[in-house]
């Protein structure tokens, strides 16, 4: 469904991506995992068109997303939801949300996918008219979510979704991002928490500075005494 | 007539230049809210709209026309043409001389928009001449008497014009799919471009709304003064950005209310200290109030939390 091969990028001179190869198959969860730096964002930042790519190919269900704009790309079927959630903080939770659905048409859909948010979701109902920058860390992060989801995306991108959150959120946030597969969307998580991030996905990659050092399925990943050692804390 | 007479005249007055001040400040201050771009040429924009008004009188034959229902669909007739006119402009500006500019520094928009606002003067002044061009009266001069103060047709049509539109863009900003993209590109346009909306095209129907307000504001501004003059957009133009950065940039309401009360702080000023300096008393207003406000009256902003 999603394929990036030898894909080069970066931002100036320098290239934090230097040949990535990865692919993610319909229905699947793949981690993807490496240090601070290794180019797991800019990855991600690549697929959704905001960083252009130097060399390689992306494509997704067929389509070349090289060149494409950000916008162009998300109505194809990729939600991306950024590091730091990136919420708007201003607007109501109700009206990220509607923001989310911004390609949705079809008003009856869009309330229907609300009602799915709620349910996914109940926290965000009983605060869908607070201004989102009043919500938790958490919150925003479920808010996050849930505005990715509103566009009914065939791939979900999620960035460190887990990221400053008390370890009763992250098992939260990672049953949630069960749920969604389970939903029939694919999923490209890149995690700092390697240990839950294997759990619940199918495969995984090892980028380390800018390329693909390792790829296997998780429980392979999560059994390797390199990955062991460098992202397991031994 | 009584002192308090005096004052509501002076304050039913200042309503009206501020109700003018009010509509041209709502264009830079959506405009700073989306881009962080102080576009100084929408005081020119303002100006032209006042100029493609005067053209519509003359090519709809509207001078000297009796008063009646052929004036009322000229006078709608005359803001219809004056808001094509200038939401084209605006959409031509933001498109020619901004786009390309998007990811320059700052400083570079801002030159830019000095040195169009010097164009906009000049190919107004090639086309209409350096003189002063009279303004055609479309609205019956009948005068009314409110609680003593003395107000023409042409004032309640001023604040009813103003009026409507500043409740129209509210309901467009603040219930519309379009304006809930318009805040959420204020605040976040990567976010946006991830959720698939297409940012380019809010931000140039930003500058498309932006121009017909002014250009709203530029007509009435011909009927209110009777005449007009290719540099008239650099003072008010000025001023709405003052009333802009009173009521706080980047606020919608705070720009209505800043217009407002700027035009009625001046009028006041004018009519009991001197006449002569009521267009310091703006600009004092301004620097004060940034003394102990810099964000402005309205200008507080919700706290961002990560």
């Amino acid at each position: 469904m999603l394929a990036l091969s030898g894909v080069v990028a970066g931002y100036g001179q320098t290239a934090c991506l230097k040949g990535v190869d990865v692919e993610v198959r319909p229905g699947e969860i793949v981690a993807l995992l490496g240090a601070n730096g290794a180019g797991k964002t800019t990855t991600l930042m690549a697929i959704s068109g905001l960083v252009r790519p130097r060399q390689g190919a992306i494509t997704f269900e067929g389509v070349r997303l090289n060149g494409l704009a950000p916008e162009a790309i998300a109505a194809l079927g990729v939600g991306h939801v950024p590091e730091g959630r990136r919420v708007f903080t201003r607007l109501t939770v109700l009206e990220n949300l509607h923001l989310g659905a911004y390609l949705q048409r079809d008003r009856r859909a869009r309330d229907e996918d609300l009602r799915r948010m709620w349910e996914l979701f109940p926290v965000l109902r009983s605060r869908q008219h607070q201004l989102a920058g009043t919500l938790s860390g958490g919150e925003q992060q479920m808010l996050a979510m849930a505005r990715g989801l509103m566009a009914r995306p065939k791939l979900l991108l999620l960035d460190e979704p887990s990221l400053g959150l008390a370890p009763k959120l992250v098992r939260a946030v990672f049953d949630i991002i069960v749920r969604i597969n389970a939903g029939g969307t694919a999923i490209l998580l890149v995690e700092q928490n390697a240990r839950m991030a294997l759990t619940v996905s199918h495969r995984g990659y090892i980028l380390e500075t800018g390329a693909v050092a390792l790829c296997d399925s998780a429980k392979a990943l999560a059994g390797n005494p390199h990955v062991k050692s460098a992202y397991l804390g031994g | 007539m009584t002192p308090f007479q005096v004052f509501l005249q002076q304050l039913a007055n200042g309503l009206t230049i501020g109700s003018i001040y009010a509509l041209i400040a709502l264009g830079y201050t959506m405009v700073y809210g989306v881009i962080q771009l102080i576009n100084f040429a929408h005081g020119e924009v303002f100006m032209v709209g006042a100029y493609v008004g005067l053209s519509a009188c003359l090519w709809l034959g509207l001078e000297g026309v009796a008063p009646g229902g052929a004036m009322a669909w000229g006078f709608v007739g005359v803001v219809g043409a004056s808001i094509l006119g200038c939401a084209l402009l605006g959409l031509a500006v933001e498109r020619l001389a901004y786009r390309p500019l998007r990811r320059a520094p700052r400083l570079t928009a801002l030159i830019t928009a000095i040195g169009l606002s010097f164009f906009l003067q000049n190919a107004v002044m090639l086309v209409y001449g350096a003189t002063d061009r009279r303004f055609p009266a479309l609205v019956p001069s009948v005068r009314w008497n409110l609680g003593g103060a003395t107000v023409t047709t042409l004032q309640l049509v001023i604040w009813a014009a103003a009026g409507l539109m500043m409740a129209g863009l509210q309901v467009l900003v603040m219930r519309t799919r379009l304006g809930k993209a318009m805040r959420a590109t204020a605040q976040d346009p990567t976010a946006c471009w991830l959720l698939g909306i297409p940012v380019d095209r809010i931000i140039s129907v930003t500058f498309a709304i932006g121009s017909s307000l002014a250009a709203v504001g530029g007509v009435l501004f011909g009927l209110y003064y009777h005449t007009v003059n290719f540099h008239d957009g650099y003072l008010i133009g000025l001023k709405a950005f003052t009333a802009a950065v009173l009521g706080g940039i980047g606020n919608i309401p705070g720009a209505m209310v800043g217009g407002l009360l700027l035009g009625v702080l001046e009028t006041l000023g004018a009519g009991y200290l001197s006449a002569q300096w009521k267009h310091v008393f703006a600009f004092v207003v301004l620097v004060v109030l940034l003394l102990f406000k810099p964000t402005g009256l309205l200008g507080e902003r919700v706290a961002d939390r990560a």
